[in-house]
């Protein structure tokens, strides 16, 4: 009963983990910027969520679209800025800015927040409160999790294949020179293409507050890793393949803790680095200078 | 074959569409275009022609935009657009089909032509237009067109600027990579393109094709301009002479002209020679 137990729950946190990645692989994928700060922007989306709950004392699930709608903003902001002004002076400027930016932030919220950890609380029994099938204990938040993810996944590929803007995101992906010559400016593509990363990263880091806590260093520990791990388990540049690397990953973290708990970490890159081995990807050059 | 040229619109006169004014274009060091001026009016079909390396291509794409001059002015419709980007000169009217087509390849040849209509002038193109002008695309629509022949994807290509609605068209080596038979069969869909009121500048290294299609032309070699007039108006020789640089007209120019010629293969009625 252990190992079902480990396999499914693994699946629960594989949920979270491609909410991790699919925002790192869509801003890869179509500006071909490789975020390191990615992870400790997921962990600002959740001390601004702490702080909105905190500060206007609202019901935590209000404060979700506040947060989405902040990071939102945020993205498309750090894209027409920071972020175009990196891709303009090359792939390898894009990441010493995106691992300055990582170092920023950090150092900003221990400044203001401390190395405390914390947690969201929803103020709901939710958080803690499990179902029982079969003789396995699920949480309910493990499973409500999965769903977003789910939920978030179907409506990036819906507005992707679907909307105006998804179809000039794809072209800009594509070439973004022809694109120009089809009359659409690429930066501003880009930056809504940003902002959609970051509504991902906003509900990735409520989601990552929920389950545990989080803490100044969390994004670079173990958000990022997670995200990175995913998308090159998956396959770079497919949303689905986010879900199914961090399925993959998180499964292969539960079994090796029920193995042993300490070769849980383990057992994870071990998944990864076999992946790596066995489809090479190209994204072990950019993971090891993180 | 001259004929087109003695029609009404091969005039050069009235106001111009398009005036480029001593164009200095550099890429890093190496100066591509030196001081190079033409002028388009409405409803001609204005042809660039040279060798490879010319400098023609680099024109095409300083005038749509995505280069920048080190000197000289673009003006087009009165307005100074020298320093527009390129995003704002398509939606103004100037839009270009690039060397090598350029299509969109993980998008569907509708998704394609959907792109080029998102910032369309209004005007008298739409996508299924396009599809009356190559009817064989509404059944193939939904295909990836990286899966298309060159053929297929060049004209794939010309829709996509069609339905952004230019007045100023800029088609850049239509011809590459394509059958003799099948370019000519792009380049027999001019006429309707024109009758939409749509003005052409286009660069071609097949000179034949391009002397057949245009109201006026220009030569470029090594980013100087060698000849300009109308079809009917330069002889042959002067041509070689100006795509060659040679310096005796009429003698062997420097380089063996593919198939004993430059203009036999198509057209032995083309300039004054006839």
């Amino acid at each position: 009963m252990g190992w079902v137990n480990a396999i499914i729950q693994g699946i629960l946190t594989g949920g979270l983990y491609a909410l991790f990645a699919c925002g790192l692989s869509l801003m890869f994928g179509v500006m071909k910027l490789v975020n390191l700060a990615h992870g400790d922007l997921a962990v600002v989306a959740a001390y601004i969520g702490i702080g909105v709950i905190a500060v206007i004392h609202i019901p935590f699930l209000w404060s979700v679209p506040i947060v989405v709608a902040i990071m939102a903003a945020l993205g498309y902001v750090l894209q027409r800025s920071l972020f175009q002004s990196a891709i303009n002076r090359g792939e390898l400027t894009t990441l010493i800015v995106t691992f300055g930016l990582s170092i920023v932030i950090e150092n900003g919220l221990l400044q203001f927040f401390t190395a405390n950890s914390r947690g969201i609380g929803t103020g709901s029994s939710l958080i803690s409160s499990s179902f029982s099938i079969g003789g396995l204990q699920i949480a309910w938040l493990d499973v409500v999790i999965f769903a977003l993810a789910v939920v978030v996944l179907l409506s990036l590929q819906y507005f992707l294949s679907s909307s105006k803007y998804g179809r000039l995101i794809r072209a800009v992906a594509d070439d973004r020179e022809a694109a120009q010559l089809a009359g659409a400016d690429y930066r501003h593509v880009f930056g809504i293409a940003a902002a959609l990363a970051f509504c991902t990263v906003a509900l990735a880091g409520i989601a990552y507050g929920m389950t545990t806590v989080v803490s100044p260093t969390t994004g670079t520990d173990t958000i990022l890793l997670f995200a990175f791990a995913a998308v090159v388990i998956g396959g770079l540049g497919s949303l689905w393949g986010t879900l199914v690397g961090g399925i993959v990953l998180g499964v292969a973290q539960q079994i090796g803790a029920q193995i042993n708990i300490s070769y849980e970490l383990l057992a994870g890159y071990i998944v990864f680095l076999a992946v790596l081995v066995i489809r090479p990807q190209g994204l072990t050059t950019r993971r090891s200078q993180s | 074959m001259s004929t087109s040229a003695n029609e009404a619109p091969a005039a050069q006169q009235g106001t111009p569409l398009l005036d480029v004014r001593d164009l200095i274009v550099h890429h890093g060091q190496l100066r591509a275009l030196s001081g190079i001026s033409l002028r388009v009016f409405p409803g001609e079909v204005y042809a660039i022609i040279g060798a490879n390396g010319a400098g023609k291509s680099t024109l095409l794409r300083t005038i749509a935009g995505l280069h920048h001059p080190t000197e000289g002015s673009i003006v087009y419709d009165g307005k100074d657009v020298t320093g527009m980007r390129p995003e704002k000169r398509a939606t103004a009217g100037i839009v270009m089909v690039p060397e090598g087509r350029r299509l969109f390849p993980s998008l569907t040849l509708e998704e394609n032509l959907q792109v080029g209509a998102t910032f369309a002038r209004s005007g008298p193109w739409t996508i299924e237009k396009v599809y009356d002008l190559f009817p064989w695309m509404k059944e193939r629509r939904h295909q990836k067109t990286s899966q298309m022949s060159g053929g297929e994807q060049q004209s794939v290509a010309i829709g996509r600027a069609l339905v952004a609605n230019p007045r100023m068209l800029l088609l850049d080596e239509l011809s590459l990579g394509l059958a003799p038979v099948i370019m000519r069969r792009i380049y027999g869909m001019l006429p309707q393109i024109l009758s939409s009121g749509v003005t052409v500048l286009l660069v071609e290294q097949d000179v034949s094709q391009a002397l057949r299609v245009a109201t006026h032309l220009q030569c470029l070699l090594e980013g100087h301009s060698t000849l300009e007039g109308r079809p009917a108006d330069v002889t042959a020789a002067q041509v070689e002479a100006a795509y060659f640089g040679s310096a005796h007209p009429g003698g062997q120019p420097p380089g063996d002209p593919p198939h004993g010629g430059l203009l036999a293969p198509h057209a032995p009625s083309e300039g004054s020679e006839a």
